[in-house]
């Protein structure tokens, strides 16, 4: 089965990139999805830059609502994502706790959608 | 006493014995588990105004015997639920061991639901342990049971001809939740609880060699907790430990269960492996590690049992005597697919090829970083890594 993990980082993790602790931040990073590629379980993925680079648009009624960051400020924002091919929940679940994320922010697994039935 | 304190230490020493001997006379673990904790809400509600009863696990038997008849009344099921001494009740706690253990029962269940049935721990605090969703695990936990109860697994304890081959999936599942506790500097608690389970084996079963070494390698390794932990949380390898942070009565014990067993000259996997504890213990005395002990103990443990584990054990010690050439000689043998998620293997693998080959010691100990869910772990060897580049 195919899972999405999606990597959930604290914002001092996140500063972590452009601070004298970016080299052992990119290492484990590295180490993780480097163990994941030699098992052969991995599927694709990318990092995301933090949440002060994102704008959100909306739609209400005709107008575009278009809006500097993320809409809610929570503890915890989106990192970065990977998608596993893996036999079941239990491996992906051991996969996910092996992430740095795991130890500082969570890491949210979901089984991905399969294709809607053709008509 | 504090009535709210009384119940949660009645809960703590009398679970195990009243779900075991409930569950015995009715075969329904999960109806046994119910009666109980209406029992403790019962107490919960009485004892701060009525006062803690004399023997408080009597009273708690007589309230979760009632309920039980109660529910099968209601139900109405027949009960057969002899009126009980419930001060001098008998201890069914190893046929519950034995039950949880049954070659019938999931194995991915067994571990659980012994911590559950023996210990009382809920299936929340279960799931974290073992890495599965707390849905997941309740659905495990109701299976066995519903199992226990439907396919008419006997409440008695095997005869003789099984014991060994019984025992041993007890013992198995004990050592899984020790396993399963181990990862947390800070313990989860359930090193204690394996721990617990282990003293209670061994005193059901006294003339079992292999419960008391159980016994002793898990009470050797809880010793060097402390010490496996710098000030700053940093993680500390066995050979760079200040022994004088091991505890010494813990080391004591595992000592004591450890000579016991070998009177009984019924050599056994976790003996060998206790004893493989012991030598490493002797440094605090000798101020160096026995090597070739070492080595010699792992060729006899995977006579017992050829686990990854036990190779790259011996590995270790190959290192150390004939250096890493050798060392890794050894790991290569090993089976591609069985070593590339097993991150103690490439741990070892890193440390061996530090001293001989730079480029691939680095990525070995990204592979092991990569591979492992302790923080302070993977600190320590992306630390390592540094140093290879």
């Amino acid at each position: 089965m195919t899972y999405a993990m999606m990597f959930y980082e604290t914002p001092e993790a996140m500063a972590e990139r452009n601070s004298d602790k970016a080299p052992a931040y990119w290492a484990a990073w590295t180490s993780y999805i480097d163990s994941m590629g030699k098992a052969g379980v991995m599927k694709g993925g990318q990092g995301l830059q933090p949440p002060q680079m994102a704008t959100t648009v909306r739609l209400k009624g005709s107008q575009r609502l278009v809006q500097d960051g993320p809409y809610a400020d929570t503890k915890e924002q989106l990192g970065g994502f990977v998608t596993i091919d893996v036999e079941n929940l239990d491996q992906a679940l051991e996969w996910a706790a092996r992430s740095p994320a795991a130890s500082q922010g969570s890491v949210e697994v979901r089984p991905i959608l399969p294709p809607p039935p053709a008509r | 006493m504090d009535p709210n304190a009384a119940v949660d230490r009645a809960a703590r020493a009398s679970y195990g014995r009243l779900v075991a001997y409930l569950a015995s006379r009715t075969r329904d673990v999960a109806a046994a588990e119910d009666a109980l904790s209406e029992a403790f809400r019962l107490a919960l509600e009485t004892w701060p105004s009525a006062g803690v009863p004399l023997n408080p696990e009597a009273w708690l038997l007589t309230a979760a015997r009632r309920k039980l008849i109660d529910a099968a009344r209601r139900e109405r099921l027949p009960v057969y639920l002899d009126r009980p001494d419930s001060r001098n009740f008998p201890d069914e706690r190893l046929k519950l061991l034995f039950i949880c253990a049954h070659p019938a029962i999931d194995p991915m269940a067994r571990t659980p639901l012994m911590l559950q049935t023996v210990l009382g721990l809920d299936a929340q605090r279960i799931a974290g342990a073992f890495l599965v969703s707390p849905t997941a695990m309740s659905q495990r936990l109701v299976r066995a049971k519903q199992k226990i109860r439907d396919a008419g697994i006997p409440f008695e304890l095997p005869g003789r001809e099984h014991w060994a081959e019984r025992l041993e999936a007890v013992l198995e599942a004990i050592y899984g939740a020790y396993g399963a506790g181990w990862d947390d500097s800070e313990s989860n608690g359930l090193a204690d609880e394996a721990i617990w389970l282990a003293r209670v084996a061994s005193s059901l079963v006294p003339d079992s060699a292999e419960a008391l070494g159980l016994l002793a390698l898990m009470l050797h390794c809880e010793a060097r907790r402390p010490a496996r932990r710098g000030p700053d949380g940093a993680f500390v390898p066995l050979a760079e430990q200040d022994v004088s942070r091991w505890s010494r009565a813990m080391v004591f014990e595992a000592e004591e269960c450890l000579s016991r067993a070998a009177k009984m000259d019924s050599p056994g996997r976790f003996q060998i492996e206790a004893a493989i504890q012991s030598v490493h213990t002797l440094r605090a005395a000798t101020g160096s590690t026995n090597w070739p002990a070492i080595r010699t103990l792992y060729d006899k443990l995977i006579d017992y049992a050829p686990t990854l584990g036990a190779f790259v054990g011996r590995a270790v010690a190959i290192g150390e005597l004939d250096g890493p050439t050798a060392a890794l000689a050894e790991l290569d043998s090993l089976p591609e697919e069985r070593v590339s998620n097993y991150q103690p293997y490439w741990a070892v693998r890193a440390h061996l090829l530090a001293a001989v080959n730079a480029p691939l010691a680095a990525q070995a100990y990204s592979r092991a970083a990569g591979l492992t869910g302790d923080e302070a772990v993977r600190r320590f060897l992306i630390g390592k890594l540094g140093n290879c580049v």
